[in-house]
């Protein structure tokens, strides 16, 4: 069904909702002098539960087009804008006490993150090319500007500055193979789009034309994932950027990259017959698949050995996490995507956990170096073991929930027949396990030399490092509603 | 006769420039301008595809859009650049290499 803007208007709650927040936290930042430094983190949170209420409220509405094809409804939107929006509130709750804000005006940076937010929602959601490279840009440009929010800081402003030249670069030539599909099909519909390519067959299609948009748009999907070859700029941009906006910028983008690249290529350039998608142009997908997976896995575990930053290790291992990511994508079934969006889930949690205990220790000690971080036991036993635990789960060992998205990825590989690709997957995440454990090493067993004194933590963001445990922790036993919930929400809205 | 081909090599050399742009100069500003071109071209794109078929006006309506994104993602990059013209005083891409060593 298509509807019309007035009757999408009511489908369009959480995003109105997210709108109005920005609008009010700007508001409150310039009118409320003795009151915004409280009011505005309070406002944000509200925003976007409020957002996430009125995105549940919406869970059985049925799948449809709104305004006109700019926007669909679906199970699949439904995921992706609650991922987002829990994503957000973490990282909001994250950035309260962060000291590599404090110094600097908040304000500004609520709104902006809550227009991040909305970019990415509506990018998840959007089925019309314009719309596309809109919200793209809506969510890029924000994050240059969150990326190099410590303006007087060198590291931040290298790291913005080589953002924004990359991104700049990548989206431009996404958008150069925009306007190419555009004048293939003569539509900026992805439905339309995808009918004007399938009514010359699925290998009708010219292979060459297929390729060169494919190399374009890539461009643009690969960016904001950081998938090889993509990915220079993730290591620079996550060690410079403030450590809550790394945190947000390694789960909430790289998740929106993966609903947009899946949302494109699977109702716009593909057809489905039976579960199983053809893509246009006759070529094989897996193996160009596999190949951007394999390569970006490896690439980003063989670099995270080497790196004695901290923040830079995350970097690659999230580069590295990607690859695993995109292995869901190769077998192009509804139960490879259902792969991908368990990953994404657990990933959360994980790295968005990892990262948190990156800032608290931080803030009391003002180092990323991991030989830093020698004798963290002694110093905050509670830290220490949930630093271990977030390790773990990344490794995928069990019972962390870790374990339970690398066994639907490598399950979905399996099932597909891809054994050897599963393997190079096993091996990758041995390699992996390397690095890891390398920070538990230094927190567990290392002898401190330097600082003694216990680290401080804050009460608040004691509980926000229980409540990103806990999921770590007991997701695995509670696992039917989550595999229910995902697999509920591979379905894509295929127009009209 | 102008046709719809000129208007692509025209783009297609344009994109060309910018990307040959993007890569070789060391001035933050001129890569900027770099980038300027390659959205350019694509505009170039959905205007003569707009124009010399029959499928309406949703190109040249993109291409509206993406002129006010261009100028939107100036602004920001342009920021950035004074910001770094601040720290450094310097706008040359070289000088921004603290974060390989």
């Amino acid at each position: 069904m298509i509807m019309s803007n007035l009757q999408s208007l009511k489908f369009f709650l959480p995003e109105l909702t997210l709108t109005i927040g920005i609008l009010l936290v700007i508001l409150c930042d310039i009118s409320l002098k003795s009151l915004r430094n409280r009011l505005n983190p309070v406002l944000t949170v509200f925003t976007l539960v409020l957002a996430a209420y009125y995105t549940f409220q919406l869970q059985d509405a049925t799948a449809a087009s709104l305004f006109h094809g700019m926007l669909a409804i679906d199970s699949f939107a439904q995921f992706f804008k609650l991922f987002l929006l829990l994503a957000a509130v973490l990282v909001v709750l994250a950035s309260l006490h962060s000291a590599e804000l404090a110094p600097f005006h908040q304000g500004e940076f609520f709104a902006l993150l809550l227009a991040v937010t909305l970019g990415m929602v509506l990018l998840a959601n959007s089925t019309n090319l314009a719309m596309l490279y809109l919200s793209l840009e809506l969510v890029s440009l924000t994050s240059y500007i969150m990326v190099g929010y410590l303006k007087t800081d060198r590291l931040s402003n290298e790291a913005s500055l080589k953002y924004i030249l990359f991104g700049a670069i990548s989206t431009g030539s996404m958008l150069y193979g925009l306007s190419l599909i555009y004048g293939m099909t003569g539509s900026l519909n992805l439905y339309s789009i995808r009918d004007a390519f399938l009514s010359q067959g699925v290998e009708g299609v010219d292979q060459f034309t297929v390729l060169l948009i494919l190399v374009l748009t890539m461009a643009g999907f690969g960016f904001k994932t950081a998938a090889v070859p993509f990915h220079f700029w993730c290591p620079d941009v996550y060690a410079g950027a403030p450590t809550p906006v790394t945190a947000f910028l390694s789960v909430a983008p790289k998740a929106a990259g993966f609903a947009v690249l899946l949302r494109f290529f699977f109702s716009g350039m593909s057809q489905n017959s039976g579960g199983q998608w053809a893509i246009v142009g006759g070529i094989n997908w897996p193996i160009v698949l596999i190949g951007i997976s394999v390569l970006t896995m490896t690439l980003g575990n063989v670099a995270a050995l080497t790196q004695n930053n901290l923040k830079r290790m995350l970097a690659y291992s999230s580069i590295a996490h990607a690859g695993y990511i995109l292995m869901g994508a190769v077998v192009l079934t509804g139960d490879g995507v259902k792969s991908m969006l368990i990953y994404l889930f657990v990933y959360l949690f994980m790295n968005l956990g990892a990262f948190l205990v990156v800032t608290i220790i931080y803030d009391s000690d003002k180092t990323f170096e991991i030989d830093d971080y020698n004798g963290m036991f002694k110093r905050s036993p509670f830290v220490a073991v949930a630093m271990a635990i977030f390790m773990l789960s990344l490794i995928g060992i069990p019972p962390f929930s870790g374990f339970m998205g690398k066994l639907y990825i490598f399950g979905s590989v399996i099932d597909k027949g891809l054994y050897w690709f599963a393997a190079i997957g096993a091996l990758n995440a041995a390699v992996a396990a390397f690095y890891y454990m390398r920070v538990l090493k230094a927190m567990l067993i290392e002898d401190g030399k330097g600082i003694t004194a216990p680290l401080q933590v804050s009460f608040f963001n004691q509980a926000l490092l229980v409540a990103l445990l806990l999921p770590n922790i007991l997701l695995i036993v509670f696992w039917n509603p989550i595999d229910r919930w995902t697999a509920a929400s591979v379905q894509l809205f295929g127009g009209v | 006769m102008i046709t719809l081909q000129h208007y692509l090599l025209l783009s297609a050399a344009l994109f060309s420039l910018g990307i040959f742009g993007v890569l070789t100069r060391k001035n933050a500003v001129n890569v900027l301008m770099g980038i300027e071109l390659i959205l350019n071209s694509a505009n170039i794109n959905l205007i003569a595809f707009s124009r010399y078929s029959s499928h309406g006006l949703d190109g040249q309506m993109f291409a509206v859009f993406v002129i006010v994104v261009a100028a939107a993602e100036v602004a920001v990059a342009l920021a950035i650049v004074l910001t770094m013209y601040r720290l450094l005083k310097t706008v040359s891409l070289d000088q921004a290499d603290t974060l390989r060593r």
